[in-house]
């Protein structure tokens, strides 16, 4: 794959998951008003339902549903709510568009801010050398210039954030400009200006923030429930096979708001992982030199400690190395496969390292 | 029906004239962009060694050949940068990369030098502005590459050159320069 397929892919999943978000809340929405509010289901015939006695219970949908299908004619569900306006879905959609268009405007301030991050400083030397090696580096992308921060973190790590390669932002900790020498450093810059020049921020961008909105509506959704909100199976409708449907689709509303957290987990896991080894790959392409990456990496797995400022989920997965210090980052295996943010660090300097050695009879 | 089909071809043809033309004219764009990305570094470099040459010669008096060899290469390289040959403005850049980097390896025998701020930050922006040469030269290559290839590629090259377009020049390094490539004695003697 090249540079440019990459970025077209990158930019491609980054619309189809705006899109899968937008779909998903929507679709709460619409699960909201059918269960809570109690309107009719969108694309169901209302008006054919021809014998249903309007006795103000017009905008109650079961009475409506029971009549379409000749079911209990004249039964009627208890009323929770009666209202005509899609109250759920507007809000839904709302959210949606007002979580992602603040996630694109936001995003990558607050995860610097959330950081503790800091514009990098001139007068200092080796914050200096950064600036210099970033320089560099997007001279050699042929990129603008990020803007470079540190973070307070005595841990080596790194990650790059940002919309577009416009607008990026690189920032270090100050662990790693103390541990890593000049041509590591560039190693290690050429590998973020990879994910910036290939489009990786954005999409990773996104998916912390719509995790971040997920699993705040999951717990939204928890809590609800408890409060009795939202109906707990329906034993008065749970009989017919109009209502069987119904409790069905209810049920996958319910897994996927309660599963929410776990899938968008998986996926900014698996989106991340694939990353860094193409970033790995396109940043020694930059520098023409994968060992001094590969000695960077090993440094910064030496010092295994967790890296305390970047250790919350919503920055781990853009960092160089997990700063969880995980444990499955250096283990093999399905759980290790599902559940790491990123490659193993062995297997990720195994390939550097194999880049660099060229047969001598070329 | 005849018309038509040579109007239908002619339209075809035209589209895919300009087509091509477009792209050609952005990728000569970017080759002369790419350039001046190298020229800004080269001329940056220039504005440096004088200051690096003059804080380092008072310890290094006993490098003024090497230090002498820099101030002509340098002289050498502003004499062609004012010339639009790009062959000619890599070879005496390449000279002068030759002898800073002479310069630069020899000051590391220096630990006067080494534990000055002053010279430690002049070395620190002058690699750096010799990495920002090769990668800004690295970048150029490529997209040069590219414009030559897309000139160079059937069916383009019936018409490229009739449209005006020339194969660019490649930022090398030529050959004398890397025979003189020397690589500084360490002298391990006590």
């Amino acid at each position: 794959m090249n540079i440019y397929e990459q970025q077209a892919s990158n930019k491609r999943q980054t619309a189809a998951l705006m899109l899968l978000f937008f779909a998903f809340f929507l679709f709460l929405g619409l699960g909201f008003d059918v269960f809570v509010l109690g309107m009719p289901v969108p694309g169901t015939r209302v008006e054919a339902a021809g014998p249903v006695v309007d006795d103000g219970y017009a905008g109650n949908y079961y009475g409506r549903y029971a009549g379409l299908r000749g079911y209990q004619r004249g039964y009627y569900a208890p009323v929770r709510g009666r209202t005509n306006f899609p109250w759920g879905t507007m809000a839904g959609v709302i959210a949606a568009a007002v979580i992602m268009i603040a996630s694109l405007v936001q995003g990558p301030e607050m995860v610097l801010s959330s950081a503790m991050a800091r514009r990098a400083d001139p007068a200092d030397p080796k914050e200096r050398q950064l600036l210099n090696v970033v320089t560099e580096m997007s001279i050699a992308a042929g990129v603008p210039m990020p803007q470079v921060y540190v973070v307070p973190d005595a841990d080596p790590n790194a990650f790059a954030t940002g919309f577009s390669p416009d607008k990026s932002f690189i920032a270090f900790t100050r662990g790693s400009l103390d541990a890593l020498n000049r041509e590591e450093l560039q190693g290690v810059a050429a590998h973020e200006m990879s994910h910036i020049r290939n489009y990786d921020i954005r999409l990773v961008t996104m998916i912390s923030a719509l995790c971040g909105a997920i699993v705040l509506l999951s717990d939204f959704a928890k809590r609800s429930m408890r409060g009795g909100i939202i109906p707990s199976s329906g034993s008065s409708r749970g009989k017919g096979k109009g209502g069987g449907a119904m409790m069905f689709v209810f049920a996958i509303w319910l897994v996927l708001l309660l599963l929410a957290p776990v899938i968008s987990r998986l996926m900014a896991v698996a989106v991340s992982r694939r990353r860094e080894y193409l970033a790995d790959a396109s940043g020694a392409e930059l520098t023409r030199n994968p060992l001094a990456l590969a000695r960077a990496l090993e440094k910064i797995r030496g010092a295994s400690a967790p890296t305390a400022a970047l250790n919350h989920d919503g920055v781990a997965h853009m960092c160089i190395a997990d700063p969880r210090g995980s444990y499955f980052d250096d283990k093999e295996g399905l759980a290790a496969d599902l559940l790491s943010t990123h490659p193993p660090l062995e297997k990720r300097i195994l390939a550097l390292k194999m880049m660099a050695y060229q047969p001598t009879n070329a | 029906m005849v018309a038509l089909i040579l109007v239908a071809v002619i339209a075809l043809l035209g589209g895919w004239l300009a087509v091509m033309f477009n792209s050609l004219v952005s990728l000569r764009n970017r080759v002369a962009n790419a350039f001046k990305q190298i020229d800004v570094q080269l001329k940056r470099r220039y504005d440096l060694i004088p200051n690096l040459v003059s804080a380092v010669k008072g310890e290094m008096k006993f490098e003024s050949e090497t230090l002498e060899r820099v101030i002509k290469a340098r002289a050498a390289a502003v004499a062609a940068s004012a010339g639009a040959s790009v062959a000619d403005i890599s070879k005496k850049e390449g000279e002068l990369s030759q002898a800073l980097g002479r310069l630069i390896a020899l000051s590391e025998n220096y630990p006067n030098l080494k534990a000055s701020d002053a010279v430690r930050g002049l070395m620190e922006e002058l690699t750096s502005t010799e990495n920002k040469i090769a990668f800004a030269r690295q970048f150029y290559n490529d997209i040069v590459t590219a414009f030559n290839t897309s000139q160079q590629v059937f069916p383009n090259n019936l018409v490229a050159a009739a449209l005006g377009f020339k194969p660019a020049e490649l930022f090398e390094i030529p050959e004398s320069a890397k025979q003189e490539r020397e690589v500084p004695k360490v002298d391990l003697s006590v």
